[in-house]
């Protein structure tokens, strides 16, 4: 079961590399999406066994953010789908036509990339051994890379050479963390190392080496965290998300993102159940705190929408950091947030792809008029916007509220200040860009949009996502509530 | 004995490193400094000769001896460009970091509370110079080759400490590991490749378009 979840996209992402008919490469692209959206589903039903000693294993964590990252991999898929059969329409203006739309990779390349990327996404989620942890999301960097530079210009290579280098240098610093945490645990059995289990770990956590230990939790937070997009060493994730063909953007921060904020969750979980949740807590505030703030600063007066989302990401990120930090009924929070947070910044970055090619450019202040050129995806786009800011009645609005009362409840008055600031902050930014976006007449300095043909289909998955961000906000649905405490209780470290 | 030979080696690779000036002769450094590190696994324990440690060890001494070297410079060739390293820093003050990053090393080495001795007391102020001397170069050198290089450098030292500690690491993680590494100097390779071809330079300095 669990081995056909990883082989599946890896097999056909291989095999799509060889395959020389687009119509059988996109049949078997869509085909090895829904099948593993299919086995996915599955594992709601019944909870596969553990193999390779435990070693591989599904628990509520991984199970939340496995169907996150297989139900955003259906969505983009179909967008995909869509976005390369569309004809290549020729560039409206003389400022793309110059590089931005010149030639992009081999899709043969692109869409293997994308099959290998969710194979690796799959592999981070069931991972139980720190090892095979580090290398899954190593290989998370690595599939994605290529589909960073998929337009083949000058931007989107200096975007994936920062990805691929800062990535790697900070997962580089998350192995020798996991080294040290092997050190920790070589003092349980006078210096023979155990197997770096999460259940071994957490079982024997009392007796692990203190100090090493909190050197392992805090290489692997700003290993892990360079990867998550928390600041300081944020700085790849907008010029990469802003240089991603827009369905590997939403993928990148959907999904991606996540999978790293789970590898902080493993080793916070081995943390807590050392007894050392405080020390872990403040960290994970700090870094929380720290990118709430940068993330503010940054999305007001952004020129760029696509950055403008990459930023709000950073924000969202750093509420997740921050909620795990304070823990208790904030920690429930942060896995709530995560599910929203994924739905509605996935759903927006897909609708940023439609306005990119119907408006061919960035710029906030040349895309105008978007509800009257375009009604429906203007509405998403102001949908997408109430939702990404926390207005009611859209998901993210009960899990900030929630993470904001935990807070409260553990009297920690002056995080609830910050987070309210840099909220309202944000919520400025973004307001002034998307509503000038949307609203306004198109005249002649503002061309009139040119939907892309075959915007119908790419229409949809957006409207799912975002559909779905309103929905589970009025109502849980009993499973996924038991599901995302069991999460918030492996934290515990139980 | 020989332990501390090689060992005593890869330092001086490191030193080299930071105070060498053309591209070339950097890529050989680090590949010679690939090859002596895959020795150690076949000193560090006690089964050396099975299949399963001759296999490791000459993987990576192929991967990193071999086949790194020869995807870089490949690189260096097609990209026609002058084969400075051009610093941010001097070569002078470059190696004098060095000493100070070895000198630090052996005094935290020291001090480490290593719940068991490690096969050569070099082993650990070792990896963690590697480390350091990794690190400086993504730094403090513009070429993109060079950063592909520190990154080596870094996962050397990163990957001696672990093998140091831990003893055996388990074979499938070592593996992925392995491919891991290389996988990402493949497409680093590939991608200061097109650096290159796009920009006709390679310094990472000029990479500036995307920024608030």
């Amino acid at each position: 079961m669990l081995a056909s979840l990883i082989l599946l996209p890896a097999i056909s992402g291989l095999a799509a590399f060889f395959l020389r008919h687009p119509l059988v490469r996109r049949g078997l692209w869509v085909t090895a999406a829904a099948g593993h959206a299919a086995l996915v589903a599955l594992c709601w039903i019944q909870k596969p066994e553990p193999v390779l000693d435990g070693w591989v294993a599904l628990d509520a964590a991984g199970l939340l953010f496995l169907s996150l990252a297989s139900a955003l991999f259906l969505a983009a898929t179909l967008y995909g789908v869509a976005y390369l059969s569309r004809a290549h329409a020729p560039a409206a203006s003389s400022e793309t036509t110059e590089e931005d739309w010149l030639s992009p990779a081999p899709e043969s390349v692109f869409v293997g990339c994308q099959l290998l990327f969710l194979a690796a996404m799959t592999l981070v989620t069931v991972s139980h051994h720190f090892g095979l942890l580090w290398v899954a999301i190593e290989a998370t960097t690595l599939a994605s890379a290529p589909l960073i530079y998929y337009h083949r210009d000058r931007r989107s290579l200096e975007a994936t050479w920062k990805y691929l280098l800062i990535c790697s240098v900070g997962i580089a610093l998350a192995l020798l963390g996991t080294f040290f945490l092997g050190v920790a645990s070589a003092s349980v059995r006078q210096g023979q190392p155990v197997a770096l289990v999460l259940s071994n770990l957490v079982q024997l956590a009392p007796q692990l080496q203190p100090q090493w230990l909190k050197a392992a939790f805090i290489l692997l937070l700003v290993g892990y965290g360079a990867k998550m997009g928390l600041a300081p060493l944020h700085t790849w994730l907008p010029d990469a998300h802003s240089e991603a063909p827009s369905m590997v953007s939403a993928l990148l921060s959907g999904a991606l993102l996540n999978c790293a904020f789970l590898g902080i969750l493993r080793m916070h979980s081995v943390c807590q159940a050392a007894g050392m949740a405080d020390f872990g807590g403040q960290l994970l505030t700090v870094f929380g705190l720290l990118s709430l703030g940068v993330a503010a600063v940054f999305i007001l007066g952004q020129r760029d929408f696509k950055r403008l989302l990459a930023y709000s990401s950073v924000e969202h990120m750093g509420l997740l950091a921050l909620g795990v930090g304070i823990g208790g009924v904030a920690a429930f929070a942060s896995m709530l947030h995560a599910v929203y947070h994924s739905l509605a910044k996935a759903g927006l970055f897909l609708v940023a792809g439609l306005l990119l090619e119907a408006y061919r450019t960035k710029d906030i202040h040349q895309v105008r008029g978007v509800l009257r050129g375009m009604p429906v995806v203007g509405c998403l786009w102001v949908a997408g916007f109430l939702a990404i800011t926390g207005a009611p009645p859209f998901g993210p609005f009960f899990s900030e509220w929630t993470l904001l009362k935990g807070a409260v409840d553990q009297g920690r008055f002056g995080v609830v200040v910050i987070v309210l600031v840099t909220l309202a902050i944000a919520f400025i930014g973004m307001a002034t860009a998307f509503l000038g976006m949307s609203q306004g007449p198109s005249n002649d300095s503002n061309p009139a949009p040119t939907p892309p043909p075959r915007w119908k289909w790419m229409v949809a998955p957006p409207m799912v996502l975002l559909g779905l961000t309103l929905m589970l906000g009025l109502y849980l649905p009993a499973p996924l509530k038991a599901l995302l405490m069991g999460a918030a209780r492996t934290l515990e470290g139980q | 004995m020989l332990m501390d030979f090689i060992l005593i080696l890869v330092l001086l690779t490191h030193l080299r490193l930071l105070a060498s000036s053309r591209l070339g002769a950097c890529i050989r450094i680090t590949a010679l400094q690939g090859i002596l590190l895959s020795l150690l696994p076949l000193l560090t324990t006690e089964h050396a000769w099975s299949a399963r440690v001759l296999g490791l060890a000459l993987g990576s001494a192929l991967l990193k001896g071999v086949l790194f070297p020869k995807l870089l410079f490949r690189t260096l060739r097609e990209a026609e460009v002058s084969r400075e390293v051009e610093p941010y820093v001097g070569y002078g003050t470059s190696l004098m970091f060095g000493v100070l990053a070895v000198g630090a090393s052996f005094w935290i080495a020291r001090h480490l509370p290593l719940p068991a001795p490690l096969a050569s007391q070099f082993l650990a102020p070792v990896a963690m110079s590697g480390m350091w001397c990794g690190l400086f170069l993504i730094i403090a050198r513009k070429r993109a080759v060079n950063q592909v290089l520190g990154f080596i450098v870094l996962e050397n030292g990163i990957f001696t400490f672990g093998a140091g500690v831990m003893g055996e690491l388990s074979l499938l993680i070592e593996m992925g590991v392995l491919l891991d590494v290389f996988v990402a100097v493949f497409l680093m390779g590939i991608m200061v490749f097109h650096i290159s071809r796009e920009f006709d330079h390679m310094d990472t300095d000029r990479l500036s378009n995307l920024k608030d």
